[in-house]
């Protein structure tokens, strides 16, 4: 087996991204996936915010829009941002840690094929009949009243790439356990990791809630249950409970990473330890944990009563101690640190403000006596769009500049990144920060239309024109991309000179191995400590020995497709069509099978031997 | 994998150690077996008889399967052994949020 990379054709290369088990390509493939629909879900927002941009538009008809709407939120939650989030945990977590790979590569494969498929599902919708018009938290009062499948598709394209995330999630939280490099303890993981295993943590609990409620909607919907069904006897409240049960903590899934991600970033640029790392560990654990007490407060006004709404509000307010813990521990890190304003630290500085700004008007909302007022209006809207946008996606895209040269081994335009930076955060600013006194104005949220001389027109406006800076970043961002590829100046192990943890100890990118010989971690930011050692690279924990490492497979691929056909079986034999039925069980006879040969067929991996690191050592070719 | 063999050549170095820890290992799984088969007896007997109320028996029986469970965590599935303690965090953080949220539904918000 070579440790060198051949140039490789392009079907050779396809074929190598649908088979790979290794965490660096199948991150790859979630920033692309995610990416592509983090596009796709951008779109429908533009297209809100043309058809918002003036009153008695028809731009969209009143139906449409409120595809476009539902969609727009599904996509950005469940396709663009969980795969994205997925995409820096892959790249960077068994990096930081030291290990060679995730704990279940195959699973990490199929966790993504089966994000994929879903996705793909869920999208199929606008080619067939309609999207899903109920709103991205598909409430069951509107859902069983829905007369096209769109619904049926979010059922069953949530429900195939939600086992996926969940596959991700106990794959990560495996891989943090067991694969840390020697000396690696828990209170020295870098702080991306220790987000990454919260949220996994919250992924492993949270999922199954929405497991539930999307198999007992499918229930209603395709079989003829009854769950939520009033007339007979069900409740349409219970969906509610569930989607919330698992919906906050998946806004911790969310946001946890992202603040894993800006804490890398500044310790690195402020070329400091990260301030008061313990705090920050135990703020992300105690925020993991409140996670799962407040999500009524998504509910005040269903009616619950005055002490679940009180409760509820008081625990929602708690969160906002952790929280403020992490923003004190940023700011304080950056002081007197010897700060240089990169893409990734202007992400990161632009994300304070904008966060304690959601955050603050989601103290606000959880004051249950004012939500009446603020409930289902603008507000919200700014709120968490104020938290998603200005925490998650900065995030995002500060990631995609911080981790780019990891993940391929080139170094993103600082110019042109800084243009996107600031296009991106004017608009963002414009979009939303309008929209807070819209919504206080009265502005119902996901209406299609409104009428003119309310004083909406100005404020509508302005928020389609910053929807249209947004746009225009990331097609700069796109740019960047394209121009940094096609130039491949290849950079080094640090490309930003100020690495502090393990994965900046490696290559860029890091051979398929990672790690020839695990390294030794002495401390918080291992390769910092070393390089103020005056060493370059990391001592080895062990001799030069062989590497197990997996072989590529072609199952998950085929796993994920054969649910994916199942999906339209299930989905269409509710019409009574002659054909679902066969679909359905080819469709499950594909996966089914698929497992089969997984199980029986033997597939110990193959070995790197030792000889061949020397032989390369030597300057032979392997 | 280095780290987790004996460090002496000598296989039977601590076959003495490993018999007695098994035999005593093997006395526990017995016991608790025993128990849990009695347990289950009782909990027939409870319904069985009539004179109790179902307010009673209900609640009984369910803490009766609590301690069943408990007995098979530690006993059955080696949860009393060194080595294990992540699987507890998450086992009884897990458990205390379903828990909580249990009591949540059956105290403030009555769904």
């Amino acid at each position: 087996m070579s440790t060198y990379a051949h140039k490789k054709g392009f079907g050779a290369t396809i074929w190598d991204y649908l088979t790979t088990v290794d965490h660096k390509k199948i991150g790859i493939l979630y920033l692309m996936a995610g990416g592509f629909f983090f596009l796709v879900g951008g779109l429908e927002a533009l297209f809100i915010r043309v058809q918002l941009a003036v009153p008695n538009n028809d731009f969209v008809s009143a139906g449409l829009y409120n595809e476009i709407l539902t969609m727009h939120g599904t996509t950005m939650i469940f396709l663009a941002a969980m795969p994205l989030i997925f995409a820096f945990m892959n790249a960077a977590v068994p990096l930081q840690i030291g290990a060679r790979d995730v704990a279940f590569p195959f699973l990490n494969s199929l966790g993504f094929w089966l994000f994929f498929f879903g996705g793909v599902f869920l999208n199929c919708s606008w080619f067939l009949g309609g999207a899903p018009d109920a709103g991205w938290t598909s409430y069951a009062s509107l859902t069983m009243e829905a007369h096209t499948h769109g619904v049926d598709f979010y059922i069953l394209g949530l429900q195939i790439s939600g086992i996926g995330t969940l596959i991700g999630g106990i794959n990560f939280l495996v891989t943090i356990v067991n694969m840390r490099a020697p000396g690696m303890t828990y209170m020295r993981m870098p702080l991306f990791t220790w987000s990454s295993f919260v949220t996994s943590a919250l992924i492993l609990f949270a999922f199954p809630a929405l497991t539930v409620g999307l198999f007992l909607l499918m229930f209603d919907r395709l079989f003829g249950a009854n769950f939520f069904d009033v007339a007979a006897g069900g409740n349409t409240i219970i969906w509610e409970h569930l989607f919330w049960i698992f919906g906050h903590p998946e806004v911790y899934i969310l946001i946890l990473p992202a603040f894993g991600i800006f804490s890398e970033i500044f310790a690195t640029f402020s070329r400091k330890r990260l301030f008061g790392y313990s705090s920050m560990v135990f703020a992300t654990v105690l925020i993991g944990f409140l996670g799962f007490m407040v999500w009524a407060h998504h509910m005040f006004t269903v009616g619950m009563g005055p002490i679940a709404n009180a409760i509820f509000a008081v625990a929602t307010m708690a969160i906002a101690v952790p929280t403020g813990i992490k923003i004190f521990n940023w700011l304080f890190t950056m002081w007197g640190g010897n700060i240089k304003f990169t893409t990734p630290m202007l992400y990161a500085v632009a994300f304070i403000p904008s966060f304690v700004a959601g955050g603050v008007t989601g103290i606000m909302n959880a004051v249950a006596a004012a939500d009446y007022q603020y409930h289902d209006s603008y507000f919200v809207v700014a709120h968490f769009h104020y938290v998603i946008v200005g925490g998650v996606v900065l995030a995002l895209l500060a990631g995609t500049h911080y981790y780019w040269p990891k993940m391929f081994g080139t170094l993103l335009n600082e110019t042109l990144g800084k243009i996107t930076f600031w296009l991106f955060l004017i608009g963002f600013h414009l979009t939303f920060f309008i929209q807070h006194f819209l919504g206080l104005m009265g502005m119902p949220r996901r209406v299609f239309t409104y009428l003119p001389n309310q004083g909406w027109e100005t404020g509508n406006l302005i928020s389609s024109i910053g929807a249209f800076f947004m746009g225009i970043a990331v097609i700069i961002l796109l740019i960047n991309v394209v121009m940094t590829q096609v130039k491949n100046v290849r950079v080094g192990n640090d490309p930003w000179g100020d690495g502090r943890s393990l994965e900046w100890a490696i290559p860029s990118p890091p051979p398929f191995y990672n790690f020839k010989q695990l390294p030794l971690v002495r401390g918080l930011d291992p390769f910092w400590i070393e390089k103020m050692e005056g060493k370059t690279e990391m001592t080895p924990a062990e001799p030069l020995g062989d590497i197990h490492m997996p072989n590529p497979s072609f199952l998950p691929v085929t796993i994920s497709f054969g649910l994916f056909v199942a999906a339209f079986g299930a989905l269409y034999h509710v019409d009574g069509k002659d054909w679902a039925l066969p679909v359905l069980f080819v469709g499950m006879g594909i996966t089914l099978i698929s497992m089969l040969l997984r199980s029986v067929k033997d597939d110990h991996g193959f070995h790197i031997h030792k000889e061949d690191f020397e032989n390369e050592d030597k300057g032979g070719r392997a | 994998m280095e780290n987790l063999r004996p460090n002496s050549a000598n296989p039977k170095a601590d076959l003495n150690y490993r018999r007695k820890k098994n035999a005593e290992e093997m006395r526990y799984q017995v016991v608790s077996f025993a128990l849990m088969i009695f347990l289950t007896l009782i909990a027939f007997a409870v319904v069985h008889f009539e004179g109790f109320s179902h307010w009673f028996v209900a609640p009984f029986i369910m803490l009766l399967a609590v301690v069943q469970v408990i007995f098979q965590l530690y006993y059955f599935m080696h949860m009393s052994h060194k080595g294990h303690e992540t699987p507890q965090l998450f086992l009884f953080s897990g458990l205390s949020v379903a828990l909580i949220t249990v009591l949540t539904f059956v105290t403030i918000t009555w769904i």
